[in-house]
């Protein structure tokens, strides 16, 4: 499980790790749009921008459909989710240790107060 | 006893951030209500270092904590709790300037982030800034599963019970 999470999660990166690929997703996340449309926008032959697209698509960051002649693409949101909340989960980490870092610092802070009282350095 | 309450923090708490700043580094920032010799003496005393480093709610137990801080010095942390294998991680400090830097290798895996903790003091308060440098693009695209899964084990019962509170009101 841990296993296929993280392959899924290598697949993702990988995609993100373009620019192109990048600017696609800005792209899907304003409107779903054709590859031809793609292709239009980021000056590149229908091939090649297919090749982006299949990128994304196996790392589960969009997803296409073809209706009729036309092959759709959109923000596979799910995954894009998914990738912000391992950053989350790593922020939520390093709070729950700074909250209890706080009560650390006010204790010695306290401490290094009383200690002052006693005999100033 | 006193009725003043001049220690008690001021009550927003401060943020904490976390940013992807390129492919193999991750910064972490924080705020700090105190001076940064005290921050700092948090950092690199391990009878402080173990009462924040592993939070309750992660749901693991730090067996033991070592920490020989100085240039060279190694430092070990072992974890472990009935649910899980006890797991060390390690490595040397590579710089060491009292309140102000520590910088450290993790040296667990060949996969491991070089860290370094900088404690910038103004007013009164500290900014902390914490800086892992991975080897490689995907030692940092593991370590952030690794990071997830470090939680996991809580995690995965919050999630399984969101799922099912989801379920029941509706959402999914």
């Amino acid at each position: 499980m841990v296993k296929y999470e993280r392959a899924r999660l290598d697949a993702s990166f990988a995609a993100l790790g373009d620019a192109t690929r990048r600017g696609v997703l800005e792209q899907l996340g304003r409107s779903d749009a054709s590859i031809t449309d793609l292709a239009e926008k980021f000056h590149m032959t229908l091939a090649g921008m297919m090749k982006h697209v299949g990128v994304l698509e196996r790392a589960g960051l969009a997803t296409t459909e073809k209706v009729g002649r036309v092959r759709t693409c959109k923000l596979g949101r799910r995954r894009l989710e998914e990738e912000t909340a391992w950053l989350e989960r790593y922020r939520q980490l390093w709070d729950a240790r700074f909250d209890e870092l706080d009560q650390v610092v006010e204790e010695l802070k306290r401490k290094e107060k009383a200690d002052g009282r006693k005999k100033r350095e | 006893m006193d009725a003043r309450r001049e220690s008690e923090p001021t009550s927003t708490k401060n943020r904490t951030t976390v940013e992807r700043t390129s492919e193999r580094e991750l910064v972490v920032t924080r705020t700090f209500n105190g001076p940064a010799r005290i921050v700092f003496e948090a950092w690199t005393k391990p009878e402080l270092f173990k009462r924040w480093w592993v939070p309750k709610s992660m749901g693991m137990s730090l067996l033991s904590c070592e920490m020989d801080v100085r240039v060279g010095g190694r430092y070990s942390l072992v974890f472990g709790d009935d649910a899980t294998k006890p797991a060390e991680f390690f490595g040397r400090y590579i710089e060491v300037t009292p309140h102000s830097r520590l910088v450290w290798t993790n040296d667990e895996s060949d996969d491991g982030a070089v860290t370094t903790v900088t404690f910038e003091e103004k007013g009164g308060k500290t900014l902390l800034v914490l800086h892992e440098l991975y080897p490689s693009k995907e030692a940092l695209d593991a370590a952030g599963t690794g990071a997830a899964d470090a939680m996991s084990e809580t995690f995965q019962q919050l999630d399984e019970l969101l799922v099912s509170l989801g379920a029941s009101s509706g959402r999914s």
